[in-house]
């Protein structure tokens, strides 16, 4: 007799009309009982595929076990051995596509919300008492790492374990990468980025905000002048894409990064207080369909806009956000237009009045394998709008490669990396994340950075030997 | 954080400032930027390096105020702190050897020309600035210039000093041969208006030119594209492709309309920081 399982346990959220006015988190997180609940549901299984899901292969059934028997201390250490961005992870991360798509129970009853107790368990984790004690690297050797995003963030904490001495250097004046000038409030509120980063400052690694390398300190001098034995790139894909179409330089029109970071690093939802400024009109167009378009056009919302529509040339099926992202902008009011691609942004003494699209069809799947969208004739139309946010993807930023001639890359701009994916052109030169996959996620970013850490370990432990 | 060593008012409105940044010191080419933020909540302002000292650890600013940002910045006295500071950003020009090289300054621009002048006459290049202001108080950097350059050109609107008018009619005197002669490669710094008005100057007469643009810059890593400007039918982004580009491929329509972008909003700002001011 099979047993009756319960489906997934719904996550709390915020009303819709209350929480698109603000910035505030959506997601309310679970209780103890939401939590044991849905831990119960697991059924830890003999063969349990979701850890093939997961890039850092989180021993999820073993997670659960300890979460079922209300250990939540031993839950917090299985998480943070394996994902050392256990609260953060369990907020971005794209599980339907990963370690819940695997789970046996996906199919009949829906998956084990593992995210969901990921978060839980993370969040429980930092609302205990901290020992504010720094430790003190034990080795000789220093590694720098260079932009602080989660691939930098998770290489810097798993060396720092081994004993080495960290530094951490940030072209920003606050560290997190996308996590700090991407990713918003309502998605991930600073405060656990902060946490995240105040215990890697327990384990000693040091963080330099307001240095470029290749600009301020050239690659090389951190070998020659400054003393590390080895440096890490996790410099990330931050260079905006642009259409190409005619009006994309019209007041205002916007990168997504741009349109971000205005609102996440600089606060432009707090102006004039915060003084940086952000131009949000009545109706706004976000062209795009990943994490970064849903970002914007729910921030858009937030600041005001009455109408904040995702314009995307495909259909719903090739959208690339995180499904509980998608859902949520439905929720809160946001309009989708499939299957209209963009040709010109049209304006009036310099600033944009609409947005001209022709509607697309699909036709024969295109080199990655989904539906060429194909236009149609005559389809032109016009959408009166008042901003335009481009989120058409981004390339790893040129800066570094530029300034270092020995560092090699991809025609399209990531770095070359040896056989085993962690040692770049350069010698003791190592690097992860977006600025070697192109744009990508969280996850990838960190297992890259833990990936790079091992690595760069047992270099330097032969190189002394 | 980086720590002011010495302050000097050089008008009213402008304040020069060498501050403690041995990093940037030591990396810093003459005419690359920093941007710095002034306090928490405050907006990441671009300013050019005016000058630097590698040895001493030292770079100069000058800031003219402008805004709510560059009028915090100009309440710093010395011992005081800028709360970040990061470059040097940019790629410093590359300007062609042998013959007359003018450089042509309005607003901060005269200072934004100081060390890269410097760099020029001691490559040896026959070297002139023209510079301007409305009247001779307003005049920047005058004297420290004239140690530099081969000769000095300083012009007034009201005539209180040099000649009477704007920077592109002494300019065009040069061109038609007045001494120190015509230039054979002009550099312009300055409100986007005087640039453009120099570029025309110096297309009509077929003398290649380099404007360092200022549109409006956040990170100036590249990241955000806000500073995007179209050069010779290219986007280009002014904080890692320029600031200098070719000034007669520049579509200068286009950058002063986005420079004018939040003018509203600035008002609001500068509004919001004295009111804020008269409650304390
Ligand atoms: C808006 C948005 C939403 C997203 N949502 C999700 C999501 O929900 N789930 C998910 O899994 N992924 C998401 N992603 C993707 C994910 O954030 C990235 O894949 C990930 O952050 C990449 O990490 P990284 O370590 O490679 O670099 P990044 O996070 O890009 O960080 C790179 C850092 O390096 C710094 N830097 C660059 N050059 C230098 C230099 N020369 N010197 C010093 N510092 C430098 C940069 O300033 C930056 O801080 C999203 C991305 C965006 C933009
Ligand atoms: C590469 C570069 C180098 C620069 N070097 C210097 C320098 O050495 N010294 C100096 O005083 N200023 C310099 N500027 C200009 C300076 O960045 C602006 O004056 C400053 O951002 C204004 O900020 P605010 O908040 O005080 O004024 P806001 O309230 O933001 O603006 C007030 C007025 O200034 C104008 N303005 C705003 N931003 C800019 C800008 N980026 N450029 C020109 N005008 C602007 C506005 O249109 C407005 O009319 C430079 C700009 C760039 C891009
Ligand atoms: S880290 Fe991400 S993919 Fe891995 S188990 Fe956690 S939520 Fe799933
Ligand atoms: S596959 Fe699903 S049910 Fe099985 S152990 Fe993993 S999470 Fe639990
Ligand atoms: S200032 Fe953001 S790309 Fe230039």
């Amino acid at each position: 007799m099979p047993v009756k399982r319960a489906d997934k346990t719904p996550m709390p959220v915020r009303e819709p009309e209350m929480r698109a006015r603000d910035f505030e988190e959506v997601n309310e997180g679970y209780c103890f009982s939401h939590a044991m609940f849905e831990a119960e549901r697991c059924l830890r299984c003999q063969d349990p595929v979701c850890i093939d899901g997961c890039p850092v292969r989180v021993p999820i059934a073993d997670f659960m076990h300890a979460v079922a028997a209300g250990d939540m201390h031993k839950a917090s250490e299985i998480l943070r051995t394996a994902n050392p961005l256990a609260a953060i992870c369990g907020r971005v991360c794209p599980q339907e596509a990963q370690c819940e798509m695997k789970c046996h129970m996906t199919k009949r009853f829906g998956p084990v919300a593992i995210g969901h107790l990921e978060r839980y368990v993370s969040d429980w984790e930092m609302a205990q008492p901290l020992n504010d004690e720094v430790a003190k690297p034990w080795r000789d050797e220093k590694v720098a790492i260079i932009g602080s995003g989660p691939s930098g963030l998770v290489c810097a904490g798993e060396l720092a374990r081994l004993g080495y001495h960290v530094t951490v250097y940030e072209a920003l004046h606050a560290p997190g990468g996308v996590l700090r000038y991407g990713i918003p409030e309502f998605r991930l509120p600073n405060s656990i980025l902060d946490w995240e980063i105040a215990s890697l400052e327990r384990l000693g690694v040091e963080f330099v905000n307001n240095v470029i390398i290749g600009k301020t300190i050239k690659l090389d001098d951190l070998f020659s002048e400054m003393g590390y034995s080895a440096a890490f790139i996790g410099t990330g894909a931050g260079l905006p894409k642009f259409m190409g179409i005619p009006g994309e330089s019209l007041n205002g029109v916007y990168s997504a990064n741009e349109f971000l970071t205005r609102i996440n690093l600089m606060q432009a939802f707090e102006f004039p207080q915060a003084e940086t400024p952000l131009k949000v009109g009545g109706r706004v167009a976000v062209i795009g369909s990943g994490n970064t378009a849903m970002d914007a056009v729910r921030s858009a919302l937030r600041l005001g806009a009455e109408h904040a529509m995702v314009v995307y040339r495909r259909s719903e099926n090739e959208m690339t956000a995180r499904i509980e992202e998608y859902e949520h902008a439905i929720e809160e009011g946001v309009e989708f237009h499939w299957l209209t691609n963009p040709i010109e942004v049209l304006g009036e003494d310099g600033w944009v009045t609409g947005l001209k699209c022709m509607r697309m069809e699909l036709g024969e799947p295109d080199d990655s394998g989904r539906a060429r969208p194909v236009p149609i004739e005559g389809s032109e139309f016009v959408f009166p709008v008042d901003n335009v946010v481009l989120s058409i993807g981004t390339r790893p930023n040129p800066l570094l490669s530029r300034a270092t001639p020995g560092l090699k890359t991809h025609s399209w701009g990531g770095l070359l990396v040896d056989e085993r994916q962690v040692e770049t052109s350069v010698h003791r030169v190592y690097a992860g994340g977006d600025a070697v996959t192109g744009a990508a996620t969280v996850i990838l970013a960190a297992g890259a950075g833990k990936k790079a850490a091992e690595a760069i370990h047992s270099d330097l432990t032969a190189d002394t030997a | 954080m980086v720590k002011i060593l010495e302050k000097c008012q050089l008008t009213p409105i402008t304040k020069l400032y060498r501050v403690d940044a041995p990093l940037i010191a030591k990396a810093a080419r003459a005419g690359q930027f920093v941007i710095v933020r002034v306090r928490e909540g405050g907006e990441r302002i671009p300013l050019t390096i005016t000058d630097y000292d590698a040895e001493q650890g030292v770079i100069t600013i000058v800031v003219q105020e402008v805004g709510a940002t560059t009028r915090r910045l100009a309440e710093l006295e010395v011992g005081d702190h800028i709360l970040d500071m990061v470059g040097p950003l940019g790629e410093a020009p590359d300007i062609p050897s042998g013959g007359h090289i003018v450089g042509v300054g309005g607003g901060y621009g005269s200072a934004a020309l100081l060390c890269l002048m410097r760099e020029l006459s001691d490559r040896g290049e026959k070297t002139t600035i023209v510079m301007g202001a409305r009247e001779k108080d307003l005049l920047i950097l005058a004297d420290e210039l004239g140690e530099i350059c081969d000769h000095v050109e300083i012009c007034t609107d009201d005539g209180s000093a040099g000649f009477k008018g704007f920077v592109t009619e002494r300019l065009q005197e040069m061109i038609d041969g007045s001494p120190p002669g015509r230039p054979d490669y002009v550099i312009a710094i300055g409100p986007m208006p005087m640039m453009r008005a120099v570029e025309k100057t110096t297309a009509a007469a077929g003398i290649d030119t380099t404007a360092s643009l200022d549109p409006l810059m956040i990170d100036g890593t590249g990241m955000c594209g806000g500073c995007r400007v179209t050069v010779g039918g290219e986007v280009k982004f002014a904080c890692v492709d320029g600031p200098f580009f070719d000034a007669h491929e520049v579509d200068f329509d286009e950058a002063v309309s986005r420079s004018k972008m939040y003018v509203k909003e600035e008002q609001k700002a500068a509004a919001c920081q004295r009111s804020a001011r008269e409650v304390a």
